[in-house]
């Protein structure tokens, strides 16, 4: 039943322009729209009385739409409080077409009406009792007649959001120095820190010992323990710079950059692998962690480090920077056949928006991707604007030779690539495959009919990146990179679109063979996952609810308003995107990233949630050192060594870690920084300590990603990805090049915290459990490192006796010596295990390998005990 | 062991605040100290409401059962076999492989009426029968996608995007463990893993604490359980004596009780490889249970061997155990699979729910048979000239589950899909749903079940969910 607004007398459903499915059934030319406004116009007026809107429409939407659709809030972006921004829309496009009921979102959603343009039939408002038929009408009737919306009727005002004022979005200033009367700062950071214990009438912690400041140090920058030479080299050092002398040596260890290289890698959430169903393994991922490495040795500037990660592939003169948008690859890519493409892009492009915001922003953009944040001012156009920078990207894999590849390959690709050719001319793969791909193309054209052929359509698409493109690219235009993944693929995979008798006939898997034997038999260049840009760009929209299959209104790239002045970045790029990140204009990328340097050092940030910079993060608990950190390392050049030389020269980082009872009540969580924290190292380090204690680490730095020994038995779905051990040294390297694969993660570094790297981990928890004490008592990996420290006590530790060997041991393991009390409690635990081993032929099997012949072998058994028992001490895995 | 004031001060709160309160504490100190000791993280805690449940046992049937094949016939197929369907019906349809052309397939299978409630389950499933009445079918579940890994990303953390907590990380979060030598959340595999693979057991961002362990399939069933080669139980204990020892000299030299936290996990370590093998151990088990779970039958040796290890954890206060059975993924050859993944579970899941009954730990045990999908009414065919070979593809609009014991009314049917199978026409019950009435009968409300998380409260039914009274007692 339709009614009239005046008087409720029902109406002829005919006479009722705008109301209804639809009163125009047809728009044949200008003219007739223009006749049909002017009918509506005159309806309006004369044969109706005219809705009131002052007295009618606007008390309604005062009432129901308002509190989300007004003045302070703007759900969906939209608002109904003001006639221009009303007519305008929200995020889904307009809601109002005036004249025309049945076609305005605004009607289904008051009336609950499935439509195109309401496909579930949501009601608005979602709670409370809602518009009576009689509203609804009334408001169908002022859309009919126009929706004119008096310009008197409401004035625009915006309420200012107070989350503007949170203090993380202001501009960063160098605060001054606070003075301090007590203590002894050896640097500002220390004056801001002595400045708020003297508040609190608390005096720091005194310096820390010799050793445990240089095991702490030199862990804290390379992620190694010291050496016994470096430990007696600093004890015997008095000079008053004998620490800073400690610091620079460190700074140019090769170490500094794989120890700070994998917090980074955390957060760039690296993989080998690309996670989902098949789960492939990257080959070309290591080549970004090279890069990081290289970048943090050389002390890049974290501005240009930025840069080039963001859009390393935009810069004019580009050198090595293209390699450094494998950031962007690192994210999850489903290849399970049957899955849209569009699906897997669009994951892809929220996934880096969402990291580009949490790592340089310390915001949540996330929840923005499905409506605006409801707690910081980030609305999900701001979120759309984000994302455009990224949509029109392109993933490549592109050549990245490291020193000393290129001349090899120049020299021999010409020999090369004849074996290949005549390789694939004995298996007649060029005309083979050309009809493969018509039939691929045919597929396409017909869905349906050859269920075989869209399946295998599917799969070549999901496999080969950007596939689809390729198959469509006249063979002799195609890269020849391009070209050879999509024959690798008929090759490895042609079977599934052919009889079995067929597919071996054709010998396909010898050629495959052929084919592996010749790439490893001649020199190849590394190679680098990349994006690029698009050449173009495609449009972007606000995605409802966060849905690829719901585009809204259109949007252009734009950094985020709450941010910046009026329409600044708009139609960027990402260049210019990834300049304003390090620009003055951006208060918070400097505050952010000296914020997750300090929480390695002290094992929470000065803001605690460093993951959350927004209204619902913790404030600092120093903000003048926060900012004058972040403007200072501005200062520097955005030199990270500078950051990291100025924390771990403070005297604040140099207290002791000793707890101090009478603060445990006062400040139970060690925010005021009265003494340091002894902190459980991470998971690649525990590795690296216990391979380095032992003698066994092979320290090359940089390379291509290794498989350490895991035992087999592991859950596994697809048998391909089966763990297969590295031999030789490579089976000794650090815990950071252990291979990623993300379905199945090595389980020594899970087991201790380390990411699975699905998203941007900003801090790693330091969880402590069962798992971990099998794990260290155990995995073989751990006792393999217990008898090799067993065997290089033995050898080389110059004494025979039990106290000197054992003394070579701990302090290889502790760097300090034993107590009185420990020596005494590890003889009895030696004399113990000695005894056992002597009455037990299977001790033997627990004996070092390489002992030397006049050690019986009960003692050199007890010695892998011992050795054992020092590799699964608290303190071995904790820094102190 | 000396208590350390702050642990114990951790302690008092969380038995003084109970339940949500209790695990929303819990997140904010562990994220406040940055560490999760599980002395603490996994201290048992009471729940939000009265629970029915204690444990859950997870039969995770991975890539996608076929409803109407095993529970729910369709007659309507039959009728319309070997046709197309007109494009309006087939137009809202979420395909991965076929497309909207695809011929209709009738199921071969015979259905009867069983038990007291008469639920039907097809010739494949006889011993599942014989439980009709102490299960409740959902016929009615929808998920949001329609490919296998974010389907079971969404069935196991409730978001299609992988890297959230899964389900039994957050029963563990919510309730601790009860056991004191066994960890909260197992995962037993049977054969082949499923796509998702340690996603599907993942922590995410909640601490590695809650994360599940997995009972491998060869070697030691917990990784690292054995000492190493030549090291006996009693040289274990020397080692792990001196490690004490040693480790508490260090609690007085630096002050650091957390120390004390790790000493404690050394200790449930080497609980745990003892208590491990004796809960592998069945020879005490008699041969009529055994019997009755297949484990010495080759087709149901694996899975049945799980579920009798399913009780025996679940009587050892295991939280959740998670049971996965891969693969149901019939594209092709959809009978001859359906028959031999039937042959191997059928027998093993009837077992578990009659000797959990008998035991009397249905009552407390919660018990969910289901795939992240399931298959559409169109065929799948694949190769033309072989009509036998012919399958189902993945469909996420209707299909079926059931769950059984603590919390769960027996002998109900809810929800409805068409004659077609093609949509819900009655009672849709959602994953989020689903997810939303496992937590309920843990007494877990699934909107204060939370962690915080890059500035925002995440929770395992995302922004949805709501419980299905229907289906409590």
């Amino acid at each position: 039943m339709v009614y009239t607004v005046a008087g409720l007398v029902p109406t002829p459903r005919a006479l009722r322009p705008g109301a209804g499915a639809n009163p125009v059934p047809e728009l044949p030319s200008a003219r007739t729209a223009v006749r049909v406004s002017l009918l509506i116009g005159w309806l309006a007026v004369d044969a109706f009385a005219a809705v009131d809107f002052a007295r009618q429409i606007e008390p309604l939407l005062r009432k129901n739409c308002q509190g989300c659709h007004g003045a302070r809030l703007q759900t969906g972006g939209l608002r109904l409080d003001h006639g221009e921004s009303a007519l305008a829309g929200g995020y889904s496009g307009k809601v109002i077409v005036p004249g025309q009921s049945g076609e305005s979102k605004l009607a289904d959603l008051i009336s609950a009406t499935k439509s195109a343009r309401n496909p579930k039939g949501l009601r608005m408002p979602p709670a409370g009792a809602g518009l009576s038929a009689t509203e609804i009408a009334s408001v169908k009737a002022w859309i009919d007649e126009g929706a004119q919306w008096p310009a008197s009727a409401t004035p625009v005002m915006t309420v200012p959001r107070p989350q503007l004022r949170h203090w993380a979005f202001q501009p960063l200033h160098k605060p001054p120095v606070p003075a301090v009367k007590s203590g002894v700062p050896r640097n500002s950071v220390d004056n801001f820190i002595h400045a708020r214990l003297e508040q609190e009438g608390i005096a720091p912690s005194p310096e820390a010992g010799k050793i445990t400041l240089l095991r702490r140090v030199t862990l804290d920058l390379t992620g190694l323990p010291p050496t016994l030479e470096e430990v007696d080299r600093f004890v015997a050092d008095t000079r008053p710079d004998a620490y800073r002398t400690v610091v620079e040596r460190l700074l140019r260890s090769p170490h500094y950059g794989e120890k700070w290289a994998r917090h980074w890698l955390d957060l760039a959430r690296y993989a080998d692998s690309d996670g989902h169903e098949n789960d492939r393994v990257r080959p070309h991922a290591w080549r970004y962690r090279q890069w990081v490495i290289d970048a943090l040795n050389r002390d890049m500037g974290f501005d240009e480090f930025t840069i080039a990660q963001i859009a390393g592939d935009l810069l004019p003169r580009s050198g090595e920077a293209f390699v450094g948008t494998g950031f962007h690859r690192n994210t999850l890519v489903n290849r399970e056949a049957g899955t849209s493409l569009e699906q897997v892009r669009f994951e892809q492009i929220l996934d880096r928006t969402n990291t580009v915001a949490t790592v340089w922003l310390g915001l949540g953009f996330g929840c923005a991707q499905c409506h605006d944040h409801k707690y910081d001012p980030i609305t999900q156009k701001d979120y759309f604007r984000l994302f455009a920078f990224f949509n029109s990207t392109a993933n490549v894999d592109l050549d990245a030779p490291l020193p000393g590849e290129l001349g090899p390959y120049l020299r021999s690709r010409a020999t090369y690539e004849n074996k290949r050719r005549a390789l694939l001319n004995d298996y007649r793969i060029a005309e083979r495959q050309k009809e493969w791909e018509r039939r691929l193309l045919e597929a396409k054209a017909n869905p349906g009919k050859w269920t075989d052929w869209d399946h295998h359509y599917s799969r070549v698409t999901l496999w080969v990146d950007n596939g689809e493109t390729i198959l469509v690219t006249p063979p002799t235009e195609r890269l020849p990179q391009q070209a050879e993944e999509l024959t690798a693929f008929f090759i490895a995979q042609y079977g599934e679109v052919t009889s079995k008798k067929e597919y071996d006939d054709l010998k396909f898997k010898e050629l495959a063979g052929k084919l592996n034997q010749l790439n490893e038999a001649f020199p190849a260049l590394s190679r680098a996952q990349a994006i690029r840009q698009d050449p173009v760009p495609r449009r972007s929209h606000v995605y409802l609810r966060g849905e690829a299959d719901a585009p809204g209104i259109e949007v252009e790239p734009g950094f985020p308003s709450f941010l910046t002045s009026g329409e600044q970045g708009k139609n960027a790029n990402r260049l210019a995107l990834a300049q304003w990140l390090v620009s003055k204009e951006n208060p918070l990328t400097a505050r952010v990233f000296v914020n997750r340097i300090w929480q390695e050092y002290f094992g929470r940030g000065l803001v605690r949630t460093a993951e959350d910079f927004g209204t619902q993060g913790e404030k600092p608990s120093h903000p003048e050192l926060l900012d004058w950190l972040a403007a200072r390392l501005i200062d520097s050049g955005w030199s990270m060594k500078e950051l990291h030389r100025t924390i771990v020269t403070s005297a604040t980082y140099r207290q002791a870690s000793t707890s101090r009872p009478e603060l445990e009540t006062r400040d139970p969580e060690n925010r005021l920084l009265a003494r340091q924290s002894r902190l459980r190292l991470p998971a690649e380090l525990i590795r690296d300590t216990a391979l380095a204690a032992s003698g066994l680490l092979d320290p090359a730095v940089g390379g291509r990603s290794v498989r350490p020994f895991q035992p087999s038995g592991a859950i596994i779905y697809n048998t391909a990805l089966a763990w297969k051990e590295s031999e030789g040294r490579d089976r000794y390297r650090r815990g950071l090049y252990v291979h990623l694969q993300r379905s199945l993660p090595y389980p020594q570094l899970i087991n201790f915290d380390a990411p699975d790297s699905k998203m941007a981990m900003c801090s790693r928890t330091r969880s402590n459990t069962p798992l971990q004490a099998l794990n260290l008592l155990n995995d073989p990996v751990f006792f393999e490192a217990a008898q090799a420290l067993a065997a290089r006590t033995l050898m080389e530790s110059g004494g025979v006796g039990f106290a000197d060997r054992m003394e070579y041991a701990f302090r290889l393991c502790l760097a300090r010596k034993p107590t009185g009390r420990e020596s005494e409690r590890l003889l009895t635990a030696y004399q113990q295990q000695r005894e056992l081993f002597r009455t037990d032929p299977a001790a033997t099997k627990a004996a070092p390998a390489v002992a030397p012949g006049q050690v019986d072998p009960a003692e050199a058994a007890a010695w892998t005990g011992i050795a054992s028992v020092l590799l699964n001490l608290d303190e071995f895995i904790t820094r102190e | 062991m000396i208590q350390h004031p702050l642990l114990a001060s951790r302690r008092r709160f969380l038995n003084q605040t109970m339940g949500g309160i209790g695990a929303i504490a819990l997140a904010e100190l562990m994220a406040s100290e940055g560490r999760a000791a599980d002395s603490v993280a996994l201290e048992p805690r009471q729940p939000h409401l009265p629970a029915r449940a204690k444990n859950v046992i997870l039969l995770f049937m991975a890539g996608a059962p076929s409803q109407m094949d095993l529970f729910y016939p369709k007659p309507g197929l039959q009728k319309l076999h070997g046709q197309p369907l007109p494009q309006s019906l087939t137009r809202d349809l979420k395909l991965a492989f076929l497309k909207p052309n695809a011929t209709v397939m009738g199921s071969p299978r015979i259905f009867q009426r069983h038990g007291q409630s008469g639920m039907y389950f097809s010739d494949y499933l006889p011993r599942m029968a014989t439980i009709a009445d102490d299960i409740s079918f959902v016929h009615s579940m929808v998920t949001d996608v329609v490919n296998h890994t974010p389907g079971q990303s969404l069935m196991m953390t409730g978001s299609p995007i992988a890297g959230r907590p899964t389900i039994g990380a957050w029963c563990v979060y919510g309730l601790g463990s009860e056991s004191k030598n066994l960890p909260g959340f197992v995962v037993l595999s049977a054969g082949r893993g499923t796509v998702n693979g340690a996603e599907n057991w993942s922590s995410g961002f909640l601490p590695s604490t809650y994360r599940g362990v997995e009972f491998r399939s060869s070697g030691d069933p917990i990784l690292f359980l054995s000492n190493p080669a030549g090291i006996s139980r009693e040289l274990q204990r020397t080692r792990l004596d001196a490690i004490r020892d040693l480790n508490q000299e260090r609690v007085a030299a630096t002050g650091d009780h957390e120390i004390e936290a790790r000493i404690a996990s050394y200790e449930m370590a080497f609980r745990m490889q003892a208590s491990a093998p004796e809960l592998l151990d069945f020879s005490k088990e008699t041969a009529k249970v055994k019997e009755s779970y297949g484990v010495d039958n080759e087709s149901t040796r694996a899975f049945g061997t799980n579920c009798l290890l399913a009780r025996r954890m679940v009587e050892r206060g295991v939280r959740f155990v998670m049971l996965t059975h891969s693969n149901w993924d019939d594209h092709s050859n959809l009978n001859a699979n359906l028959k031999k993944n039937c042959a191997a579970t059928d027998q093993p899941v009837a077992a578990l729910v009659k000797d959990l009954k008998q035991q009397g730990l249905l009552d407390s045990t919660l018990v969910v048979w289901g795939g992240e999908f399931g298959r559409t009414s169109l065929a799948e065919i694949r190769r033309p000239d072989q009509p036998e070979t012919a399958g189902r593809d993945h469909h996420p609009d209707g299909f079926t589950i059931w769950m059984a014991g603590g919390g769960i009314k027996p002998g109900l049917q809810v929800g409805q899909t068409d004659d077609l199978a093609l949509h819900v026409v009655a009672d849709p019950v959602h994953m989020h749903d689903l997810q939303a009435t496992i937590l309920h009968c843990l007494g877990l409300d699934h909107r204060r079940l939370t962690y915080k998380y890059q500035g925002r409260q995440f929770r395992l039914t995302d922004v949805g969910g709501n419980v299905v009274t229907r289906l409590l007692v």
